[in-house]
């Protein structure tokens, strides 16, 4: 009698569990529709607008949300033709190579360094590494406009490649630590006795096995010096050393006819880059960043 | 790699005796070490140290710069209401944007981390988007939905019978603007943090509490949360700083306008430093953020190192 009253009441409890569940499973859809809906958008807006002919922009009498005049590819067409669109792009490109890689060479060093070679005051050095990493670039934008100046590198994409890292390295050197400090030490100690000196262990032994954490901190300096607007827009004025952030933003916008659809156009052939690394990499790079910020 | 083995092996034999002490001091393992931190430590020193003591010199000079004034440009910030407009307008700002990034990172971590795992992957990579797109860019798309005579949210807003919204014009809702698209742009990263910190919730907790018949508000006040103090208080003092120092957003979308409302420290010292030309009052402008960008770098630096303890 008393087991099947008990028996009574822990189904009742299962059915209030699965009825609970999928309230709860509803609740996140509808969460998670309306999030996804506010996030993207924008984007889509975006990309109507950049498909759109010029016509159909300047027509207040349509619904802006569909295209209803036929799609036109002609924006993206003019940018690459007509504007300094492909100049940006290239130096873009060639400046966020070369930081990319100066990143690399500088944080994998120096976070091995201070995951493996205990010298004096590697500790505070890692704190002071975090701290910098904490230095927003709108403070230091004012001196460096004097410092580059004083270098002769206003007004040149040098002067960027110059600057980046300091936005980059921080971080990338503290991720390679992390990322660093989890390899086994019986690995490295192997590895000694077997006659290898530092850097042929650093770069046969510790890049590929924290390979997951170099390509997360590859995207970070990846994202970091491709988004950059701050310092651009301070030190670059000419359109030959122009970037796509600045130049989209700034020069796309100055020309007299009607040019929303061809700065849309613009917004997203700039940031098309970085949304294919990540829509391939993503994982690698989350997997980073939480490690960074959870391992700390 | 092979150049540093052929350098090192072709070195010995011109004199052996200092050499080989030479060479036992550069194969020492501090050595080594404070050799690999060079390239580190020339950047930090040269390019964040460096500018940053230099702030604080150019901060006391007059706009030619050709004379020492002591903290006149901050006296003179202390005397100029715009400066106060932008003190209030940084520090409102960054809290309501952050407590918005907040809410909406725990909901939606919460809500993916609820729904079947196999669909998890793909709705989370549908919310990282804006947070992928460069800032600068996507509030260009912004703008553009802000424009005053096309604005296709006020067409919307038309279309369900509601008032059309003076978006950029008006300084309380350009400031909302502002807001929205920050909270925009940042809620993803929220989102990944808090979702990688629910994933590592043990899953016996809520079994346990299960059994003890707690409900999901229970479950949420006396589990989730509690155990995702320490990341909640990372993510909101680290967006802080960086919502506090935000310059793209603004500077695209208002400039700092309408009549300076929405400025930010890093908006309104580029106005005066490098668009009207008076730098050192530019520098003093910027130094502004530095009292509160080291208090909480001091509150993170405490947590991060008590955390690296426990480990």
């Amino acid at each position: 009698m008393a087991s099947t009253g008990n028996m009574n009441s822990e189904t009742a409890a299962a059915r209030s569990r699965t009825r609970d569940r999928r309230w709860a499973l509803i609740m996140a859809y509808a969460c998670l529709l309306l999030f996804v809906v506010f996030f993207l958008f924008p984007p889509f807006y975006m990309l109507l607008t950049s498909l759109k002919t010029n016509r159909e922009i300047a027509s207040l009498s349509t619904n802006p949300w569909i295209i209803e005049m036929g799609v036109t590819f002609t924006h993206y067409i003019d940018l690459l033709t007509k504007t300094a669109f492909p100049t940006y792009f290239l130096n873009t490109a060639i400046v966020t190579l070369c930081v990319v890689a100066i990143t690399m060479v500088f944080s994998v060093l120096a976070a091995y360094a201070l995951s493996r070679l205990k010298f004096w005051g590697a500790g505070v050095l890692a704190t002071g590494i975090f701290l910098t990493y904490l230095v927003p670039d709108t403070l230091l934008f004012i001196p460096l406009f004097k410092i580059i100046g004083g270098l002769g590198l206003l007004n040149s994409k040098w002067s960027l490649v110059l600057i980046y890292p300091t936005l980059t390295v921080p971080f990338c050197t503290w991720i390679m630590i992390g990322y660093f400090s989890s390899i086994p030490r019986e690995l490295d100690e192997a590895a000694l006795i077997d006659g290898a000196n530092h850097m042929q262990m650093l770069l046969k032994v510790f890049v590929p096995v924290a390979l997951p954490g170099i390509i997360a901190a590859m995207i970070f300096a990846f994202t970091v010096s491709w988004a950059a607007f701050l310092y651009p827009l301070a030190y670059i004025y000419s359109d030959s050393e122009m970037v796509l952030t600045v130049g989209t933003v700034t020069t796309l916008i100055k020309g007299d006819v009607f040019h929303w659809g061809g700065l849309m156009a613009g917004a997203l052939l700039a940031a098309a880059p970085p949304v294919i690394i990540y829509a391939f990499l993503m994982d690698y790079y989350i997997a980073g960043l939480t490690s960074g910020a959870t391992k700390g | 790699m092979a150049t540093a083995a052929e350098l090192s092996s072709l070195a010995p034999p011109t004199r052996s005796q200092p050499v080989s002490r030479w060479r036992k001091f550069i194969g020492r393992k501090s050595t080594v070490g404070v050799l690999m931190c060079v390239p580190l430590l020339a950047l930090v020193f040269g390019l964040v140290a460096y500018p940053a003591a230099y702030a604080m010199f150019l901060a006391m000079l007059n706009k030619a710069e050709t004379e020492f004034v002591g903290l006149d440009n901050f006296f003179f910030l202390f005397k100029r209401d715009t400066f106060w407009m932008v003190v209030r307008q940084s520090v409102m700002f960054a809290l309501v944007a952050v407590l918005f990034k907040v809410l909406i990172g725990l909901i939606a971590a919460h809500a993916i981390n609820t729904i079947p795992a196999k669909g998890q992957r793909k709705w989370r990579g549908m919310m990282l988007v804006p947070w992928v797109i460069p800032p600068a860019l996507s509030t260009l798309g912004w703008w553009w939905l802000f424009e005053p005579t096309y604005s296709a949210l006020n067409w919307l807003l038309t279309a369900i019978g509601a008032d059309t919204i003076p978006w950029l014009s008006d300084g309380f809702w350009a400031r909302v603007s502002v807001i929205l698209v920050n909270v925009w742009v940042g809620a993803p990263f929220f989102l990944i943090m808090y979702l990688a910190a629910l994933k590592s919730i043990p899953e016996d907790l809520y079994e346990a509490a299960a059994i003890d018949g707690a409900n999901g508000w229970q479950r949420l006040f006396h589990i989730t949360l509690p155990m995702m103090r320490n990341i909640i208080a990372i993510t909101v003092l680290f967006s802080i700083i960086v919502t506090f120092a935000n310059f793209d957003i603004v500077r695209v979308l208002t400039q700092g306008g309408p009549r300076n409302s929405t400025h930010l420290f890093a908006t309104y010292a580029f106005r005066v430093g490098i668009e009207s030309g008076d730098i050192p009052l530019g520098a003093a402008v910027s130094l502004f953020m530095f009292p509160v960008l080291a208090i909480l770098a001091f509150i993170i630096l405490r947590n991060v190192r008590r955390r690296a303890m426990e480990l």
